[in-house]
């Protein structure tokens, strides 16, 4: 096709047009305003897939498109465009942010369906999707800077989009400080960047690796990965995420599952050369990837909210994706893939949790769930399918992603490989014990259902629930709308791995961009993926005995001290709470009465003691004109005396 | 001779402001329009300034020479740089938006008849403030800028002393009260700052001969003029002192929040959108030009007063209880910023200081108004006050949302652009001040979300239940701000061409060349 | 004689003139010395004229004595409505003007 790269504008330019005119449009749109949304995102995809089909149609070498518009910020030695790159990477961001994004649209017109505010909140999805789309399309780090806030934003506006809820609120403020903080990483990266390169286009950034030391590239490396900490939720930035649960569930599948949380992994691979350069850098990327991977699993497996436990488990997938992009060439194309069929089956078991909710009238607790199976079929099948793939059941998408994981972990080599072989087995097995507890918690065992809360007294709960206090929920399935999202996803959830994986297909396509080095794993390949399918099926057995084979308390019981830390996110909430939000309420307090007391003080001071003086000369006119007579004689004689002196000196 | 359109620009408002407050005192209504009208036909004149000036042409453009005082070889001298332009241009737009965001401001109190309200006095002063701002941007004559500079502190008195804000905590006489308290307390901190400047422009003319700052920068640049080190310094510490008092740098910041939360918030608007321009302004102008190398010397301590500034602002906005004064502690990190991109001495930081001259203009001015409806419909400046609005005010909480995002700088909206350039500007030749200043987006974010969070999210409470959602003449004030704020975000080219030579000619003022990249140095 | 005990005569008068500006608390008296203050001040000028041989001293005595002559106008008039409004003379009395 000629001129493809003209498409690539109208692929951001589709959703932003939405988000415009749903956000501007007023009242009058309230009717139609979610089916412009959905038709819009629609629409992006639509190009998307015209862009891929072109791009399939030319060599593996001349895939890139890219695209100009104009000149964004012309000064004095400093350039910065408007431009896009789109190449094999940004494509498969593209079809996963457009495809997924669709079908959330569509689940939400169901899900949204009672919510007066609908017509805004397809606004901010489709603003999201076009800050999204730039963040991947953008030719370089400055304007990848803008989607990567501007999905901030979008993520701020969603998280917080029951705002009369306080904790929604609270929540979404959080989630747009903890990125900031990411945030201010990227932004110091572009300025080492433009410091060392003279530029921040990826071109000649990614090229000019070489030209420059490696402690500079170690730097540049270590604040692009606090940017991606900040956006992926890792640790030591990984807080907002489960408090992010209190924005819609589609949001939660869109934003926080699916795309968003997975830019940071984008990142990293996009700035394959610079972290190549860097194996310091490398190995730090690798840590965080293998800490966040326990650190989330081990919080998903205490949660009794369906959501936050989720949550947990989205932080420990994406610190597998991350591991994998620390590892090099031998791991950037996994991570992708990873991404891909995470984004698939973790989207469609948040659209299941949301189904569930939905029927149990936005009730999060799974314990009071219980034999959901019988009465929502086509949710409990479409949930069972992404709960086989995301614990890597041998045949469905999960298994075929994260075992090249673990072998390329296996292949970083020597003591490390080993490690971090061990830590990604022992994820794997947490994986399988805490899906497998949310899978019997919701679907099988005993009906714990509880009444509905009373909203006044429970205000964690959501609104534009239909139940009255005290009822008793009816679960039943959910509307088409909702219910073809979710079978879509869980078809992607089962065929997206094998069709990536068998014949190295995805890591061929992506090759050219990201580099693509075999790993050679110690151990074979087959004695790996038995060791996978093994650890498995020992945490699926585990959870089975623990909440399976034993009827489960509505209650939670206190449980051991680990598990009471995981409640709590592992502490890292109290450690923010003393030594951030405590010093920090301290640090101004006390700066305002230094303010008042010290800076103004001083000022306050001199005017006071310029006004004492004024009071005591102020004394002297007293009103007697003889007073008066004798200063002026006195100032007479003065005058006269110094001016006889003056003539005799 | 040429159309002397500079004179006129600045005429034209002061012409306003006569005519304005000599319409008779029942006749209310026609002062406004009339001061609407005379705002507008300066923004006319502004944008033939605009284009009238050349980006490539002249230093500076449009020049007009007569001769005032003869016995001191003081000039009516007038002229623009890019810079100049820019910063006309922002006070001639945001005049016309205070003007109607203030219209019932000045109304007379309904519950207390007798007391008059000069509402044609309201309009005439700021309308005088305009004339004296913009003329002040345009004086290549260091005499006339120092008189202007010191007579806009009048009316700005007035503005402030007799307009205050009508939500108030306490009593009527406490009000009144801390109103001539924060005004005293502009009044005195700037009269301080410009007696200081006053003493330095005498030391300059006994210096230099004259007062034109072409004449002198020309002479200091070829040669022609010496100046001792020493006497160069204490001139330019006086100068720069006047400044920072105005602009204002730490620690000479206090009157500020006092002058902005006692003053309504159009006149707010105009302390830190407008007046307080001037003071970097000048900072630009006279400081670097007059005295380059004691510009250079003095930049250490300035870098570590501005990155005290920002972060020091910053924190204490976030302290704050009362909404404008923490708007007024987010300016004090704002000017920080500014200052710091002026004096980090590159090009990056210079383009970036002048359009966060003008940005933080708009988004301040965007954010403050809309406060500023708020206040007026529950009559309460103390955030605890607020709650929910959302939900009852959507557009309004739009709005707000919108000010307070461009207030920390999303990209996107134009602050991002100008705070990037300072940024990237400081990074090159000071990294770690550079570091230091980024935190201050992080704080930006905490001070504006914590703001909008405790006013407009959460339960509604009951006395913000029947609040009003923005009117058709708050919408007229607030949607260009807005649309300005997204266009200088997405496409900042035509200001930047503007400022674009303006900032060359500084850079080689002060024979400063930007670091080269780390690579390119190599080879 | 020698002019120069004139202005022996001259410093003497303004001298008493001023201590009685000084002491005396009834303003008519206080009016008087200025009087007498403004004329050692012309005695002194008519004998620098004598001494200098030229005009210009004279000129200057005739110029205060015609500000003397507006001046007893105006201080009179002050006294005599000051002496209506306190029914008293003493310059103590009128001592509002202060701070």
């Amino acid at each position: 096709m000629e001129n493809a790269e003209n498409l690539i504008a109208l692929l951001v330019a589709a959703p932003l047009l939405g988000a415009v005119v749903l956000l501007c449009g007023g009242r009058r749109l309230d009717k139609a305003g979610h089916w412009i949304g959905t038709l819009l995102a629609a629409a992006s995809f639509v190009i998307g897939l015209v862009l891929f089909a072109d791009m399939l149609g030319r060599g593996a070498e001349e895939r890139t498109l890219r695209s100009t518009l104009y000149s964004w910020i012309p000064v004095e030695g400093f350039q910065a465009d408007i431009a896009f790159q789109l190449d094999q990477l940004s494509m498969t961001f593209v079809l996963l942010i457009t495809g997924v994004g669709s079908l959330i649209h569509l689940y939400s017109v169901g899900y949204m369906e009672h919510d007066e505010r609908r017509r805004r909140f397809f606004g901010y999805l489709n603003l999201f999707l076009a800050a999204m789309l730039l963040l991947v399309l953008a030719d370089n780090y400055l304007l990848l800077y803008v989607g990567w806030e501007g999905v901030g934003l979008a993520s701020y506006l969603l998280i917080g989009f029951w705002q009369h809820k306080p904790s929604a609120a609270t929540a979404a403020k959080k989630a747009f400080l903890v990125n900031r903080v990411g945030d201010m990483g990227l932004s110091i990266a572009i300025m080492l960047m433009f410091t060392t390169f003279g530029t921040f286009a990826f071109g000649p950034v990614l090229e000019a690796t070489g030209d420059t030391s490696e402690g500079m590239l170690t730097a540049i490396g270590l604040m692009l990965l606090l940017a991606a900490c900040g956006k992926s939720a890792q640790v030591p930035l990984q807080s907002w995420l489960g408090d992010a649960m209190e924005g819609p569930t589609p949001v939660s599948a869109l934003i926080h599952a699916a795309t968003m949380v997975t830019a940071g992994v984008y990142l990293i691979t996009r700035s394959g050369a610079i972290f190549n350069a860097a194996p310091d850098a490398q190995l730090a990327v690798v840590v965080v990837g293998a800490v966040t991977l326990l650190f989330g699993a081990i919080v998903g497996c205490a949660k009794d909210d369906i959501k936050k436990a989720l949550a947990g488990s989205t932080m420990s997938q994406i610190g597998y994706m991350i591991l994998a992009a620390g590892l090099g060439p031998i791991g950037y194309a996994f991570a992708i893939m990873h991404l891909v069929t995470h984004g698939f089956f973790k989207a469609g078991l948040f659209l299941g949790a949301g189904s569930v909710m939905h029927g149990m009238n936005d009730e999060v607790d799974m314990r009071k769930y219980g034999a959901l199976r019988k009465y929502m079929p086509i949710t409990f099948a479409t949930f069972g399918l992404g709960y086989l793939a995301i614990i890597g059941f041998p045949g469905l998408s999960g298994f075929f992603s994260k075992d090249k994981i673990i072998e390329a972990a296996f292949a970083k080599g020597g003591t490390e490989g080993w490690i971090l072989g061990a830590v990604t087995l022992l994820g794997a097995a947490i994986t399988a014990y805490y899906m497998t507890r949310v899978m019997i918690l919701t679907f099988f065992g005993e009906k714990r259902w509880q009444p509905a809360p009373d909203p006044a007294t429970a205000p964690g709960v959501e609104p534009g629930v239909e139940a009255k206090p005290g009822e008793m929920p009816h679960p039943h399935e959910s509307p088409k709308s909702m219910t073809i999202p979710m079978i879509l996803l869980a078809f992607g959830s089962v065929f997206a791995g094998g069709f990536f994986g068998i014949g190295d297909r995805f890591v061929n396509w992506l090759a050219p961009v990201t580099e693509f080095e075999h790993g050679h794993p110690p151990i074979g390949a087959a004695a790996i993926t038995s060791a996978t399918v093994a650890v498995m099926v020992i945490g699926v057995s585990i959870a089975y005995l623990q909440y399976g084979r034993r009827p489960v308390p509505v209650t939670a019981p206190r449980g051991s001290l680990l598990t009471r830390a995981a409640r709590r996110d592992l502490l890292q909430d109290d450690f923010n709470h003393i030594v951030l939000v405590r010093g920090g309420e301290h640090l101004t307090r006390s700066l305002v009465y230094v303010d008042h007391s010290l800076v103004d003080g001083v000022v306050n001071g001199t005017a006071a003691s310029v006004g004492g003086l004024s009071g005591r000369l102020r004394k002297l006119q007293n009103g007697y004109a003889r007073s008066y007579a004798v200063s002026m004689f006195g100032g007479t004689a003065v005058l006269i005396a110094a001016t006889l002196l003056m003539r005799a000196v | 001779m040429s159309f002397p359109l500079l004179t006129v620009t600045a005429a034209v408002p002061a012409v306003g402001a006569i005519l304005t407050a000599a319409v008779p005192a029942a006749r209310r209504t026609a002062a406004k329009w009339l001061a609407l009208f005379f705002s507008l036909a300066t923004l006319v004149l502004a944008a033939a300034v605009t284009v009238r000036f050349e980006p490539g042409g002249d230093r500076y453009q449009l020049t007009e020479s007569h001769a005032w005082i003869k016995e001191f070889g003081v000039r009516y001298e007038l002229g623009v740089d890019g810079i100049g332009v820019a910063l006309i241009a922002l006070t001639a737009l945001l005049i016309p938006f205070v003007i109607l965001a203030g219209w019932h401001d000045a109304d007379p109190l309904e519950t207390k008849s007798s007391r008059w309200r000069p509402t044609q006095g309201f309009f005439a002063l700021i309308l005088m403030v305009e004339a004296m701002v913009i003329l002040s941007f345009e004086a290549t004559d260091v005499f006339l800028f120092y008189i202007l500079f010191e007579a806009m502190l009048i009316p700005m008195y007035f503005l402030i002393g007799g307009f205050g804000d009508r939500a108030h905590a306490g009593s009527d006489e406490n009000a009144a009260a801390q109103r001539s308290y924060a005004a005293v307390k502009f009044l005195l901190y700037n009269l301080v700052g410009g007696l200081i400047m006053l003493a330095a422009v005498i030391g300059l003319y006994v210096v230099a001969g004259n007062f034109s700052l072409t004449e002198i920068a020309e002479a200091r640049a070829n040669g022609q003029l010496e100046m001792a080190t020493s006497t160069e310094r204490w001139l330019f510490l006086g100068f720069f002192f006047a400044f920072a008092v105005k602009a204002p740098l730490w620690p000479l910041h206090t009157w500020l929040p006092n002058a902005m939360g006692e003053a309504t918030a159009p006149v707010a608007v105009l302390i830190t959108a407008v007046v307080d321009k001037v003071g970097t302004f000048a900072m630009l102008r006279f400081c670097l030009q007059l005295f380059p190398e004691a510009s250079t010397w003095a930049t250490p301590a300035i870098i570590v007063l501005a990155l005290i500034s920002i972060v020091y602002g910053a924190l204490l906005a976030v302290g704050q209880r009362d909404i404008k004064r923490l708007i007024a502690y987010a300016s004090i990190s704002h000017f920080g910023f500014i200052i710091l991109g002026i004096f980090a001495m590159t090009s990056q930081g210079q383009s970036g200081a002048t359009l966060y001259m003008v940005n933080h203009g708009i988004s301040t001015a965007a954010l403050m108004l809309v406060a500023g409806f708020l206040i007026s419909r529950r009559g309460s400046r103390l955030i605890a006050d607020y709650g929910g609005v959302q939900k009852v005010a959507p557009v309004l909480a739009g709005t707000f949302l919108i000010g307070g995002l461009a207030t920390l700088s999303l990209p996107g909206l134009a602050p991002f652009v100008s705070e990037f350039l300072v940024l990237v500007g400081t990074y090159a030749r000071y990294p770690v001040a550079g570091i230091v200043a980024t935190t201050g987006i992080v704080l930006a974010a905490l001070y504006t979300l914590v703001l909008y969070q405790r006013t407009m999210t959460g339960p509604v409470k009951e006395e913000v239940r029947s609040l009003p959602d923005l009117r058709p003449r708050e919408l007229t004030v607030i949607v260009p701000l807005i649309a300005l704020l997204i266009f200088l975000g997405v496409y900042p080219k035509p200001l930047t061409d503007i400022v674009n030579p303006a900032v060359r000619h500084t850079m080689s003022d002060v024979q400063q060349k930007d670091p080269r990249p780390e690579v390119e140095a190599a080879k | 004689m020698n002019p120069v005990n004139y202005l022996y005569l001259a410093a003497l008068l303004f001298t008493i003139g001023a201590a009685g500006v000084l002491i005396r608390r009834n303003a008519i008296v206080v009016f008087m010395c200025v009087e007498l203050m403004l004329n050692a001040c012309n005695l002194a000028f008519v004998a620098f004229s004598r001494m200098h041989g030229n005009l210009d001293g004279q000129i200057i005595a005739f110029f205060t004595m015609v500000v003397a002559a507006a001046e007893v106008v105006v201080g009179l008039a002050i006294i005599v409505s000051l002496f209506r409004a306190r029914h008293s003379a003493s310059v103590d009395d009128a001592s509002l003007m202060k701070l």
